[in-house]
């Protein structure tokens, strides 16, 4: 399958060979995080206001993209949506990421009884289905944008843990590790300058996976309403309050769940579609 | 060697019952952390605070939280999974229906996606690089990427908005025949066998693919064996556990697509019951309900480990 497609749509660019899909994934990406970071001052109208007489409206000029429930415009909601639902994934993303990686490199290089806990523990938490820890969660200590990024950050560390780990142990077994070793290297020393840079890059395509579940799990979220609360709203917590326009097919809970599909499907498709030696578990 | 998969598939259901052990822990104690006291918050705003120290005496709310924990394990033990705090009754009776209807949704979409998803992974895996097989995968690393109220929300606009062959909404106590039936059941189905089906699709599709590039499939081929005869003789069989494998996998993904179904479709089911008993911070309600969604999902992803080792033909 990646041979027929690769010998139609693979270019070469700057000595990497790129693929069409994973360009125009990349794009949209890009423009999502832009959106991110500039969105308060690109947003044609405060997000509060209301700016049109009818609920649920039809896009036209002005209201691109129809208004909400209220008559606010729906544009301005979503662009600022994504400045909440890609900042939220990204530091959860991170933390999960970080703590899983730094935790795994620690099991595999250290081994024994740290190891034999952390594994045993980590495995029972993912015994626990995400969407059920994070509605316990959410509702035992309330709904807050700190509460939000640790809890999603807890549900992933795990599964970050378990795929360091697994990269890790094979790294362990080289000599150069037992070379080091033996000049008594320190335990940050081998994680840092032995290990780390041997896995960077499976690490950071599954740094892009998680980002994925994430993004899904707090729009899951905030859909059930559990997630940002009002007058905050994140792209899922959109799809909920517009759910009413369902039955006239109104874009305000469209566009939202539209706006999700393009980043989720942007990133898979970016991390498929990249050089095999990035992707690949064993380079 | 016989006993060496014994011991294993031993070893592995130990570890379900420490996991099940911790997993009821976490869930006693997230609950327990729910804000607000319960006990005011039952008798409200006018009580005395003589009549709330008398109630949270009664329900053993001053005792200190590893006792209540034990109690509460006890009470589960004898089938006794409390008393909901919102209308006084007993969750066991508040979960039954609930329940059966939860399991009625996701047994009837099991039956249907199973052989869907197999027949489509499987079939995938034979054309592999074919314009079908592409096609197939794009579809499902398409529904795997959005979350699944997406899913329902387009169930919802194609089938009752725009074709108008459904309604948006079900409720169970109306069915009187079977065009209710599957009327009632029809949307929160088809949402949720895309979602699965979609899993079981990529899981299934790289189990076969992985066993067609074996060397005795090579062998196959060389001398001469049909391809149907190539995969149904040769590479199934063999594939069969890992095939089982994601298949109890996938199912566990229902879990978390009941919560996201039962919700939008306002399906009274126990997800919905728990989502509400969240809002109304019914503590027993919030533990039982997780804790047989946590159950569940421990009995599936048990099951499909022990299905990997028992399949392991260099273990036995």
């Amino acid at each position: 399958m990646t041979m027929v497609r690769a010998a139609s749509s693979r270019r070469s660019f700057l000595g990497h060979s790129y693929n069409l899909v994973g360009v125009a994934a990349s794009l949209v990406i890009l423009a999502w995080t832009l959106i991110a970071i500039f969105a308060p001052y690109i947003v044609p109208h405060p997000i509060g206001n209301i700016v049109d007489d009818d609920y649920f409206g039809p896009m036209r000029q002005g209201l691109w993209l129809g208004s909400d429930y209220l008559g606010r415009d729906m544009l301005s909601r979503v662009l600022m949506g994504a400045r909440y639902t890609v900042g939220i994934s990204l530091a959860a993303v991170s933390i999960a990421c970080f703590s899983g990686v730094v935790l795994g490199m620690t099991a595999a290089v250290t081994g024994g009884w740290l190891d034999t806990c952390l594994s045993r523990f980590l495995d029972a938490m993912t015994s626990i289905p995400s969407k059920l820890f994070g509605l316990v969660v959410v509702a035992a200590v309330g709904s807050s944008i700190p509460v939000l990024i640790l809890t999603l950050a807890v549900i992933y560390i795990p599964g970050a843990y378990r795929f360091t780990r697994a990269l890790a142990v094979n790294i362990n077994t080289m000599d150069f590790m037992t070379v080091a070793r033996v000049r008594g290297e320190s335990t940050v020393y081998l994680i840092g300058s032995e290990i780390l840079p041997n896995i960077i890059r499976p690490v950071l395509a599954d740094f892009g996976l998680r980002f994925v579940f994430i993004v899904l799990l707090l729009s899951g979220l905030s859909f059930l309403g559990l997630g940002l609360q009002p007058p905050l709203a994140d792209w899922g917590a959109l799809v909920r309050e517009n759910i009413g326009g369902l039955p006239f097919a109104a874009p305000a809970v469209i566009v939202p769940s539209l706006a999700i599909a393009s980043l989720t499907i942007s990133i898979n498709l970016l991390i498929d579609n990249l050089p095999q030696k990035i992707r690949d578990r064993n380079a | 060697m016989k006993s060496g998969v014994f011991n294993l598939v031993l070893k592995r259901l130990a570890v379900a019952a420490v996991t099940l052990l911790i997993v009821l822990f976490a869930v006693f104690f997230a609950t327990s952390m729910l804000p607000g006291d319960t006990a005011s918050m039952l008798l409200g705003q006018a009580a005395t605070p003589e009549a709330v120290a008398g109630l949270r005496e009664a329900m053993h709310l001053n005792d200190p939280a590893i006792l209540r924990f034990l109690r509460w394990l006890l009470g589960l033990l004898h089938g006794d999974l409390g008393t909901s705090y919102a209308n006084d009754m007993p969750v066991a009776a508040l979960i039954g229906g609930r329940l059966l209807n939860t399991v009625k949704l996701a047994g009837i979409t099991t039956l249907l996606s199973v052989p869907l998803a197999l027949t489509l992974g499987i079939t995938a895996a034979m054309l592999r690089g074919s314009l079908y097989d592409r096609t197939v995968t794009i579809l499902s690393i398409g529904v795997i990427s959005v979350p699944e109220f997406m899913v329902a929300t387009l169930a919802v606009l194609v089938f009752a908005v725009y074709l108008k062959w459904l309604p948006a909404l079900s409720s169970v106590n109306e069915a009187h025949s079977l065009a209710d039936l599957v009327r009632i059941y029809a949307m929160p189905v088809i949402t949720l066998i895309f979602v699965i089906s979609a899993q079981m699709i990529r899981m299934t599709r790289a189990a076969v693919i992985e066993t067609l590039s074996t060397p005795y499939v090579e062998m196959a081929l060389l001398k001469g064996a049909s391809r149907s005869r190539m995969v149904f003789r040769h590479a199934l069989p063999n594939a069969l556990g890992p095939i089982v494998n994601a298949v109890a996998l996938s199912l566990s993904y229902l879990v978390g697509g009941v919560i996201i179904v039962e919700t939008i479709f306002n399906y009274p089911g126990i997800a919905k019951l728990m989502v509400d008993a969240v809002a109304t911070r019914d503590l027993p309600l919030i533990q039982s309900c997780a804790m047989i969604f946590c159950l569940g999902y421990l009995f599936l992803i048990t099951a499909a480990d022990i299905v990997a080792i028992m399949s392991n033909p260099r273990l036995r």
